[in-house]
């Protein structure tokens, strides 16, 4: 009898988790089909895609075609290398410093950034700092605001404090410098943090757009996000596809399967490295928990 | 953070002036504050800068004045902000879609968290969560962008209902769209930090269970749960310290103006207001308000979070 039940509920919990699995992919599926299928067909369809309804690659012709999702790859990659660079090096620079043990202004820096996480100015004095320095409408002024998380921050000084600190006496004994002991010895010691943190900057730059509709205006600096939501939110499909149909129905039909491309295009990349990288990220969140 | 009081230095004598201090302690860690530098640098201009020009919210802002001349009026903006129309809304709204969030989107990573660590095939159980980390990585303008198409009035959930509901212009369909949606998006993420606890669960505890003759149900009840209480105590109160912090960018990707009787927050409210139609000083005054509220949640549930497990945001 019990036996029995708990079979049932290994069949239920089994059921429960592929129909979670079905709804976290789903979508994709869908919009993968949907990318590649014929627009008057798509159209006329109703209810789920379980395959291309017929093929075309007009969708992505028309995408590939669009010289802002090109622009907009072009700003998120700039963000991407630059950004996190200046991300690493400045945490890792913070990270050092508020953990010697030895350092007289070590507290009342610990609290001076800390504090930071519990008060914020609010968006419209940061935006009118950005503005006053020149930075509005540049590329720097999507990357140098944020340029430390003190999340981030604490998991590095978490795994900067984990090392065991003979090693930097010994260092400091042979007359070894600061810049020496935090470059050639600290940060090889922590290069899986350090590459956890790099996902995370990484992942927080391509995902980046809000910063960029406050601070950016030009067209040319958008990031892809914020292209996307021109095109995917704002429905500027008309743009692109315009000289490619007579119509407006045709224009309208074509419209939806550019969405869908769009979509792809705008995820493969992540939706590629991330299973690769997967025990990264998981191994951040972990050790961020630690900490608590 | 627990900080250890610092050693006396053994350098000099042992009481001497402030400057003295100071001097020696430059001598002794010069390099480690060039290496802070650029660090408090960062802090100053874009933290500590921009928390001086809040007062901002108490004068006038004009262009020629900026945040540090321009004509002081006190608390004007607040009294406009608390005799608005738009006061009562904006609160009620922030506070309803973010306790109704906590409500439902705290409790499912945990179950799910419970229902993953009862599966028994180890090939299984990754694919569950590889699957469903999955959306967490999506970026949330394509998280909106897909939400529209398939909640749209001729969407593929209308098709499937066989209705043709409005979702995205009804202002009754906005919290939960953004809930759902979200619960859709960080579900699974939200289950490493339980699975992780699960783990660190003692063995033996559950062989003393089996040989009291507990069975599965026994077990996830009086062992599983009990053993991550404390975990989900401290996300549970770190949460609630965010109660008031409900970003604007979901739902300016969400909202239109049909619904902002339900949709129009405090945040959306200061990026319209203030960035767009550049009232400065009135939606500076907003924002502090609710930094100000904000700042006393979260100090008081780091403490108690500290109380309870000896760890919180810091």
């Amino acid at each position: 009898m019990r036996k029995n039940k708990i079979k049932t509920f290994d069949v239920i919990n089994t059921i429960i988790l592929c129909a979670l699995m079905l709804i976290c992919v789903y979508p994709f599926i869908y919009v993968i089909f949907a990318s590649f299928s014929e627009p008057w067909e798509l159209t006329m369809h109703r209810g789920l895609l379980l395959r291309p309804l017929g093929f075309t690659l007009e969708g992505y012709k028309a995408v590939f075609a669009n010289r802002q999702i090109w622009s907009g790859y072009f700003t998120t990659l700039f963000n991407l290398v630059v950004g996190t660079t200046i991300n690493i090096f400045l945490t890792l620079l913070a990270a050092y410093g508020i953990s010697r043990k030895d350092l007289m202004l070590r507290k009342p820096l610990t609290i001076m950034i800390v504090f930071t996480m519990f008060f914020n100015s609010g968006i419209i004095p940061r935006f009118l700092v950005v503005q006053k320095l020149g930075l509005f409408d540049t590329r720097m002024a999507m990357i140098l605001p944020t340029a430390i998380n003190v999340f981030n921050l604490v998991i590095m000084r978490t795994a900067i404090e984990g090392i065991p600190s003979e090693l930097e006496e010994a260092a400091l004994l042979d007359g070894a410098n600061h810049f020496t002991i935090l470059f050639k010895i600290i940060t090889p010691l922590i290069k899986s943090t350090l590459a956890v943190l790099v996902l995370y900057y990484g992942v927080t730059h391509w995902n980046q757009w809000y910063q960029a509709l406050m601070y950016v205006q030009s067209r040319e600096l958008y990031p892809l996000q914020l292209v996307l939501r021109e095109i995917l939110i704002g429905s500027s499909t008309e743009a692109m596809t315009s000289g490619a149909v007579d119509s407006l129905g045709d224009s309208f039909m074509l419209g939806e399967v550019i969405k869908y491309a769009t979509i792809i295009v705008a995820t493969v990349p992540i939706l590629t490295i991330y299973p690769m990288l997967q025990k990264h990220f998981v191994k951040g969140v972990m050790v961020g928990a630690v900490k608590g | 953070m627990a900080l250890k009081k610092r050693k006396v230095q053994a350098v000099g004598p042992p009481r001497n002036s402030l400057g003295g201090r100071l001097r020696r302690e430059w001598h002794h860690n010069k390099q480690v504050y060039i290496i802070l530098l650029p660090v408090v640098a960062y802090f100053i201009i874009f933290h500590y800068i921009p928390m001086l020009g809040v007062q901002i919210a108490f004068r006038d802002y004009s262009i020629a004045g900026g945040i540090w001349g321009s004509k002081w009026v006190g608390l004007k903006h607040f009294k406009n902000y608390f005799h608005s129309y738009y006061f009562g809304r904006l609160i009620k709204n922030t506070v309803l879609l973010s306790v109704f969030n906590i409500l439902l989107s705290f409790p499912a990573p945990i179950i799910l968290a419970l229902l993953i660590n009862e599966v028994r095939n180890a090939k299984f159980k990754r694919i569950v969560q590889t699957v469903t980390y999955l959306p967490h990585f999506i970026s949330i303008v394509i998280v909106c962008a897909l939400l529209r198409d398939f909640f749209s009035s001729t969407g593929l959930i209308n098709q499937l209902l066989g209705t043709n509901i409005d979702f995205f212009n009804k202002e009754e369909w906005f919290r939960p769209l953004y809930i759902l949606s979200g619960i859709w998006q960080e579900v699974g993420w939200g289950s490493i930090v339980y699975l992780s606890a699960i783990t660190s669960i003692d063995n033996s505890l559950y062989e003393a269970a089996e040989a009291d003759g507990a069975n599965r149900f026994d077990k996830l009840i009086h062992v599983t749960l009990p053993g991550i209480a404390t975990t989900i105590s401290v996300m549970f109160i770190l949460r609630v310290g965010r109660v008031m912090t409900v970003g604007a960018d979901k739902v300016l990707l969400m909202y239109n103006e049909s619904i902002y009787t339900t949709a129009d927050i405090i945040s959306t409210f200061v990026y319209r207001q203030g960035l767009l139609n550049r009232d400065y000083s009135y939606t500076a005054a907003v924002d502090l308000v609710n930094s100000l509220v904000n700042c006393v949640i979260l100090v008081g549930a780091n403490k108690i979070s500290k109380k309870i497990s000896g760890s919180g945001l810091w």
